[in-house]
């Protein structure tokens, strides 16, 4: 019989000390070949920025791989903790978050069909009885993001809540919890 | 929640679907939820490599005495010795192995080192209150840290929380991502509190709650707590034994 799973509780306002230490938001050091920063705020219904939120990336790297042993592919599969990691954390305690990373490249969909670029965002907050998910796409990705499976499957609104906005040096990704103009979250 | 990839593309869902057994989002006595809850339905996504997939930590992501939460400092922290393991599972009981495991708590008093706490009770200068683990072969982890206090909370009058050991678990695959609380036997406090009422089953209620545990426990030093965790539905994620 197959077993229960655990129910999910809030993050609370208290961790940022356990768990935001030795995991960082540099998933490459800044200067790297190719690096970007993202960056953006969590908003509230009332358009509050959340001060006490964690935004977690997993992402493919800029080949397409995943990295660690866990990518199904035989030719991507990596040993443990070595090249990319494709993960990275970053708290809100200072207003907004911050990633440097890169862009990934396309990664195939269950019917094969090449998705655009993405990211995978994992969001935790006081008041998120369970994380949020949503994902980062790329303003600069035109034709594979009229051609991704998600993106066609939103209205046009709904899809710009995924589409990262170029702001000077970096990409500006905000995170509407509630309300006006609301991220589209997924069920996955 | 849901490994199911028969789910349609693009359909909505008010809530997320196959977590039955977890809180909704919206859940208006922890008053926290009533802001930041969404209110748009969630978009069906089915797994694609990226959610297939998940992060993996080396050995050299946890130092050698993470997993032990009385022995950060130079001296021993106020309050029980304990010691919590359990083992990490998916949903057909199979171990999740090598995989992180993070805790945070309140020390005995009912404070956190966090500088937001405001709880006028005593820091203790030798607890952090964090701790860091891999799982072994079995699934297993284990951490000997001290019993938490319960604490107060601004919920409603007279809030205060259960003690609980915060935990952040992966499993294989991003779709097994979890942070849970771990709660400890017998507590008075579990029908006042909202967020452990959040969990609308009782028995998955009941999986929050670790027992205590005499084969756990050493002679003469600490007692101990069983609590395993188990993530993401039955046969999620079939990527790797």
């Amino acid at each position: 019989m197959p077993l229960g799973a655990t129910p999910s509780q809030t993050v609370g306002p208290f961790f940022g000390y356990a768990l935001l230490g030795p995991i960082g938001s540099e998933l490459v050091a800044p200067g790297t070949s190719g690096a970007i920063r993202i960056e953006g705020v969590v908003t509230d219904g009332n358009g509050e920025v959340v001060p006490d939120a964690m935004v977690e990336l997993w992402q493919a790297d800029a080949a397409g791989g995943h990295g660690g042993p866990r990518d199904p592919r035989p030719d991507r599969s990596e040993p443990d903790g070595a090249g990319f990691g494709g993960f990275g954390r970053c708290g809100t305690e200072d207003g907004g978050f911050s990633f440097v990373t890169v862009k990934p490249a396309r990664v195939p969909s269950p019917g094969g069909a090449l998705q655009a670029p993405h990211i995978d965002v994992s969001v935790f907050a006081r008041g998120l009885l369970k994380h949020l998910v949503t994902r980062i796409y790329f303003p600069d990705e035109d034709e594979a993001n009229a051609a991704d499976p998600l993106l066609s499957a939103l209205a046009a609104d709904e899809r710009a809540t995924l589409v990262a906005v170029p702001d000077g040096d970096v990409l500006r990704f905000d995170i509407r919890l509630q309300g006006e103009g609301q991220t589209v979250f997924l069920a996955v | 929640m849901s490994g199911e990839n028969q789910r349609v593309l693009g359909e909505r869902v008010a809530d997320a679907d196959g977590g039955a057994d977890d809180p909704p989002y919206l859940y208006p006595d922890y008053v926290a939820t009533r802001l930041r809850a969404p209110k748009q339905p969630l978009v069906i996504l089915p797994h694609t490599l990226t959610e297939l997939t998940g992060p993996a930590f080396g050995e050299n992501a946890v130092g050698e005495l993470d997993h032990d939460l009385t022995r950060q400092h130079e001296g021993e922290p106020i309050g029980q010795r304990i010691i919590v393991s359990g083992r990490l599972l998916d949903g057909d009981g199979r171990p999740i192995r090598s995989q992180l495991v993070e805790i945070w708590q309140a020390n005995a008093a009912g404070r956190y080192v966090h500088k937001v706490d405001q709880h006028p009770a005593p820091l203790d200068p030798n607890f952090t209150g964090a701790g860091r683990c891999l799982t072994d072969e079995e699934g297993r982890y284990r951490f000997v840290t001290i019993k938490p206090g319960s604490y107060p909370w601004q919920n409603h009058d007279n809030a205060w929380r259960p003690a609980h050991i915060h935990f952040s678990v992966f499993g294989r695959a991003f779709t097994d991502r979890l942070v849970t609380q771990m709660y400890f036997p017998d507590d008075p406090l579990f029908d006042l509190d909202p967020i452990f009422q959040s969990v609308r089953d009782p028995d998955a209620r009941a999986r929050m709650i670790s027992a205590f545990d005499i084969s756990l426990t050493e002679p003469s030093w600490a007692h101990g707590y069983s609590f395993d965790i188990v993530v993401g539905g039955p046969a999620a994620t079939p990527l790797e034994e």
